[in-house]
């Protein structure tokens, strides 16, 4: 394996669903997103880019081909290195930003910290804290997620996906079910973690807005990629 | 606080309504598990003390005597003959002394007594009543049965010519303490006794008809000099008096009776009501366990989307599988305090209702702290295996189908 920057990797990924008939979704994948990339993934609905999203999140596995996180061969890793990896490496923020309603904010930005073994640490604390206080919320910490709108709880779920420093995140719709203003707000949010902290986002969309102004944008059509290149300026 | 306490306890803050309905459950459980156990066990240990109260837990007599033949059997001699049993007589147990010492020597033997038993008549006045009379060593007596205890009126006093006699065949008579009484026994023998002391054992058959002496007045009035019929015996632990009958009588050659022989109807009652119990005790136990899993099952679904997405940000397996399992645990051992708290405040109330005509608790229910903390183990084991089910379908649910669908 050639020792590169990449902090994903995908190789001649294909992914079957065995239902009552089998189906390709996926027809055979090469990806590479460096450090430090903003990328955009566009493609209409059932061209397999959840798909794509889970098996790079490692929620799923691959049913050829290999998935490199920052050079781990996650093909060779069992259960739970999978969940390890996902633990401390990978960043989620999905559509329906899916906090946990049984916890407050602090506590669910906390969760990857504390779910991954170790008691949250004070440096885990203090840094949950300030990534609230970045997103804005910072007096609403001990809100219960119930009690925060929309916006608010997509942007505790970026504080989430961040607290642990992860290599990547991978945002699933993360502007799908939020009213402009608030989709707005969370695209800037992610644009300026990616600046200050240097972390890599891919970001499934179907918002040509939100995709033009991604740094790289790439088409995924009928489980094959059909275009990628750098997209306009934002 | 670890992970897995902290969310499971959370998670049964947030559904408060679900988590009192559960431990509502698991508390009746506790409850009758605690309040049955301690009613039968209360009941049993009464009927066993009230039986034990009156006689002896071993009671060695002679062996029957047994009629011999006088022809011989011969090879190729064909004897018919037809053996009659005698009746048996008063008998003294030879050397009985020495025997009493080997009884008293026998492990698990805590106390030994001579006696002599035999049947006649009191009189007083125009009644006139079958007796037993009993002969006793009155310090050595005392041992076996608590007389001094159960005396109602009067002492206990077996000086010169004084007798105490059964509550039951007092009122018979109507005699009173200081009543002279006159009595012939089955010797044909006559003597007059004066009454000292009355009292209850709570057997009719013994209150109504016991009447104690001293072993040396008994001997004149059997004809037995010396002699003494029975030697009773007391053991440490009441349920193990028929092995040690069995090796006293081996050790003394004379037959043993232990009082589970004697009440052999009443200990296959009582381990009837104990499998009635036990079967009771499980069907709860069932019961209880389909209730936790069934809420446990419940909140498994509803939460199927949050364990995906705590299983999305690293959440191993093993945690979620803990979070579901302490639940369980959880809910059996709040349970099982509510439970042990109820159940024992229903014994005592039980116990202040159900009085006998002095106004004394018929029986005391027994609740004890091997009873409390047996009942909690019982609850906390069934949670976590109620849970187990769940928990290992939380645990194994697939973060992104469950992300997905919710």
């Amino acid at each position: 394996m050639a020792e590169t920057d990449a902090v994903l990797r995908v190789e001649a990924l294909t992914k079957d669903y065995d239902g009552r008939v089998l189906t390709r979704v996926l027809k055979g994948i090469d990806l590479e997103l460096g450090r430090g990339e903003f990328a955009a993934m566009m493609g209409p609905s059932g061209s397999g880019k959840s798909t794509l999203l889970n098996v790079i999140g490692l929620l799923d596995r691959p049913t050829t081909g290999s998935v490199y996180i920052e050079g781990v061969d996650t093909t060779k890793l069992d259960e739970a290195g999978l969940t390890a990896l996902r633990g401390r490496r990978l960043g989620f923020i999905f559509q329906f930003h899916h906090l946990l309603p049984a916890f407050t904010a602090l506590e669910n930005v906390l969760m990857p910290a504390w779910g991954s073994g170790h008691r949250p640490t004070r440096e885990d604390e203090r840094r949950a804290e300030e990534l609230l206080d970045r997103v804005g919320l910072a007096e609403r910490r001990n809100y219960r997620s119930t009690d925060l709108s929309g916006g608010q709880q997509q942007r505790v779920a970026i504080a989430r996906a961040l607290v642990h420093q992860p290599a990547l995140v991978l945002a699933d719709e993360p502007t799908g079910n939020l009213d402009s203003e608030s989709a707005e707000e969370v695209f800037g949010l992610m644009r300026r973690f990616h600046a200050e902290l240097g972390t890599s986002f891919l970001i499934v969309t179907h918002d040509e807005r939100i995709a033009s102004r991604c740094d790289r944008r790439i088409d995924l059509v009928d489980g094959r990629i059909t275009s990628d290149a750098p997209s306009g300026a934002p | 606080m670890s992970f897995s306490w902290f969310v499971a306890l959370r998670y049964l803050r947030t559904d408060i309504s679900q988590t009192a309905l559960v431990l509502a459950a698991v508390s009746v459980g506790v409850t009758v598990i605690v309040f049955l156990s301690a009613l039968i066990t209360g009941l049993q240990t009464s009927l066993i003390d009230k039986t034990l109260g009156s006689q002896a837990h071993v009671t060695l007599t002679v062996r029957e005597e047994l009629p011999r033949a006088l022809v011989e059997e011969r090879d190729g001699v064909a004897i018919l003959s037809s053996l009659q049993k005698g009746p048996q007589r008063l008998r003294s147990i030879d050397g009985w002394p020495q025997l009493l010492g080997v009884a008293e020597a026998t492990p698990g033997v805590i106390a030994a007594s001579a006696a002599i038993t035999g049947a006649g008549f009191a009189e007083y006045a125009t009644a006139k009543r079958p007796i037993m009379v009993r002969g006793v060593e009155p310090e050595r007596f005392v041992r076996i049965i608590d007389l001094e205890k159960r005396l109602v009126r009067g002492r206990f006093d077996l000086a010169g010519s004084n007798v105490v006699i059964g509550s039951k065949l007092a009122a018979d008579l109507g005699v009173g303490v200081g009543d002279k009484l006159r009595i012939v026994t089955s010797e044909g023998r006559v003597d007059v006794v004066v009454v000292a002391g009355v009292f209850e054992l709570g057997n009719l058959a013994v209150d109504g008809t016991w009447m104690l002496t001293t072993i040396r007045q008994a001997q004149s009035l059997f004809a037995l000099p010396g002699g003494a019929t029975t030697i009773e015996l007391k053991v440490g632990e009441v349920f193990e008096a028929e092995q040690v009958a069995r090796e006293v009588e081996r050790r003394t050659e004379l037959s043993a009776e232990s009082w589970m022989e004697k009440n052999a109807e009443l200990l296959s009652g009582l381990s009837a009501q104990s499998s009635s119990k036990t079967m009771i005790q499980f069907f709860v136990v069932v019961a209880v366990a389909l209730g936790i899993a069934s809420v446990l099952i419940v909140s498994v679904v509803q939460k199927s989307r949050e364990i995906g997405i705590l299983r999305a940000v690293g959440t191993p397996r093993r945690r979620v599988l803990e979070v579901f399992l302490l639940q369980g645990g959880l809910l059996g051992a709040l349970g099982s305090v509510i439970g042990c708290a109820l159940g024992t405040l229903f014994s005592r109330l039980f116990e202040g209702v159900a009085l006998d005509p002095s106004g004394k608790p018929r029986f005391p229910v027994q609740v004890d702290a091997q009873l409390l903390l047996g009942a909690s183990a019982i609850a906390i084991g069934v949670g976590l295996l109620a849970a187990l089910l769940p928990a290992r379908r939380a645990s194994r649910l697939d973060p992104a189908t469950a992300i997905r669908n919710g």
